[in-house]
């Protein structure tokens, strides 16, 4: 796990290939993922190739970055030692308007106020220097 | 399930290429938590392979083949221990908790191809007194289902262990389908009964009821403390031949029917499955039941693996025990008890007897498929469905038969 000199201390992504791209691009304040340039199917988390159609021919395409919870936990004890200061809180599956999921947390909404089909936007967290994290929040209707 | 339920399909099942191959030979440690096991986690591994070779009437030489638990150990070393001086066919399938009830499909192959006669299939750790589950689960990212995905899109959200990655299913079941914490509560409960009854069961004189269950505090909501697994020191092993070589050992086989593993997909990501209920069992399962030529309704138990409950009740729903979405109301009133329809987890489960890796489910279904089950027994049981869940919803399933 990265660590950097930031007092960050919650796991982080490794920067390496297409997850360097990904979180780069969240850097930037946008929220892509791959488009397959074949069949046009979107896909999350990032692959070499696309599962649908064979396709090696793809683009980072912007989300809308808009999305509604599909399902989450409710951590109420920690089983990894950085999280531990951490609870109760909520690893959250968002289902984004394009279709994937992906596995966030949703800042603004208490672990016991989330409701499946809420809607949620994106909201970016700049953890370190380097990284920024997609979280989510509340979006209206 | 009841004698009147039974299909005749049993006797009109096709005729076999080759006789199933057996298991001949079950061996298990005590199950303990404190102190500890006082041994290495290779050690309690032997002990229990140990006892299922002199089980059998074998003795380590005449092993050729191991599959050991992944991440678990090697089969040189077990058989460097064990004095295996033909190992032949080595070999460990990747599907965590999965891997034991899948073993005994490719120790089947592996026996009826001739690639070995005698396999052995350990598993064990010090699961209370070692690296306890937790920490090896949150620390070792080598050793995590989906490797660089769940280091790079999941650990940094405080998503990194067994029961939060599978809460988020069970939620999602509850909200599809009704599912209530009483009905996970049934399931927990039923395994502390069995435990009762079983003199290795961990859990033997900890009764439990239903307010017991509400009660525990949450872990990863909605599974709460008694919705898991207890981590314990302990291991099992079990050995497989042909079934021309189980008659000449003279001891009780236990046909392995069919055997079939299976993966979810994506198999290395849990959020984008389009169909987040379909798990590798949703297609181990009918290729089981065909191979092996029976239906659900005639099988007499089950040792499903229970990791946490709700992964019993999406197991009985794949498995097709019931329909999808009615495994709330199917594991109700005493249904999965012994002495109901379909007695499940005889033994305690890894909920109540001990969690070994689901190798301990498959010493219990042969256990009972001798009639050797002593105050647990199910009576005139003759066959038996035994799962395994690994990973990030891996399943395995072998069909049993006396
Ligand atoms: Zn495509």
């Amino acid at each position: 796990m990265t660590e950097d000199s930031s007092d960050y201390r919650h796991p982080l992504p490794e920067l390496e290939g297409l997850t360097q791209e990904f979180y780069d691009l969240c850097k930037e304040g946008t929220l892509h993922f791959q488009r397959c340039a074949g069949c046009r199917a979107w896909r999350h988390v990032p692959r070499e190739m696309c599962p649908e159609c064979g396709s090696w021919d793809w683009a980072w395409a912007p989300s809308t970055g808009r999305g509604k919870v599909f399902s989450w936990t409710v951590v109420a004890r920690a089983l990894h030692p950085a999280f531990k200061d951490d609870t109760p809180y909520a690893p959250v599956i968002v289902e984004m308007d394009e279709g994937v999921r992906l596995l966030t947390q949703v800042t603004d909404v208490a672990p016991d106020a989330l409701e499946i089909d809420m809607p949620v936007e994106v909201a970016f967290d700049a953890v370190t220097p380097e990284i920024t994290l997609p979280r989510f929040r509340r979006a209206a209707a | 399930m009841a004698e009147s339920n039974r299909s005749t399909a049993i006797l009109e099942s096709p005729i076999q290429v080759t006789d199933p191959a057996c298991i001949v030979g079950i061996g298990e440690t005590d199950y303990v938590r404190k102190p500890g096991s006082g041994m290495s986690a290779l050690g309690i591994q032997l002990l229990a392979a140990t006892r299922a070779i002199e089980e059998a009437g074998l003795t380590g030489k005449q092993i050729d083949g191991i599959m050991p638990f992944p991440n678990l150990g090697n089969a040189e070393a077990f058989a460097a221990n064990l004095g295996c001086e033909n190992l032949r066919f080595a070999s460990i399938i990747h599907m965590g908790g999965a891997a034991p009830v899948a073993s005994l499909r490719d120790a089947a192959a592996a026996v009826n191809s001739g690639a070995a006669n005698y396999v052995l299939i350990p598993g064990g750790w010090n699961g209370y007194s070692g690296a306890r589950v937790r920490q090896t689960v949150s620390q070792d990212v080598s050793s995590l289902p989906g490797g660089e995905i769940a280091r790079d899109y999941y650990l940094p959200y405080g998503f990194t262990a067994p029961p939060q990655w599978y809460s988020v299913m069970a939620r999602r079941h509850m909200h599809e389908f009704g599912t209530k914490p009483e009905q996970l509560g049934c399931i927990a409960v039923a395994m502390r009964k069995h435990a009762q009854l079983n003199p290795n069961a961990v859990m033997r004189g900890r009764e439990m009821t239903l307010d017991d269950y509400l009660a525990s505090p949450m872990l990863a909501d909605p599974y709460r403390f008694f919705d898991c697994c207890i981590e314990t020191d302990g291991a099992a092993a079990v050995v497989v031949t042909t079934a021309e070589r189980a008659r000449d050992l003279g001891k009780h086989p236990v046909s392995i029917m069919a055997g079939a593993a299976g993966q979810p997909y994506p198999a290395d990501e849990i959020t984008n499955r389009k169909d987040i209920f379909r798990t590798g069992l949703s297609l181990a399962a009918p290729e089981a039941f065909q191979k092996a030529g029976i239906k659900p309704s005639d099988i007499d138990f089950a040792q499903i693996y229970d990791c946490f409950t709700f992964e019993v009740l999406q197991q009985l729903e794949e498995v097709g025990f019931c329909k999808r979405g009615e495994g709330g109301p199917f594991v109700e009133g005493g249904r999965i008890e012994l002495g109901g329809e379909l007695p499940v987890n005889t033994h305690g489960g890894l909920l109540s007897e001990a969690h070994v890796l689901g190798i301990n489910h498959i010493v219990e279904a042969v256990r009972q498929l001798r009639g050797d089950a002593g105050e647990r027994q199910v009576r005139d049981a003759e066959i038996g469905v035994v799962t395994g869940w690994g990973d990030f919803g891996d399943g395995s399933i072998a069909i049993l038969r006396r």
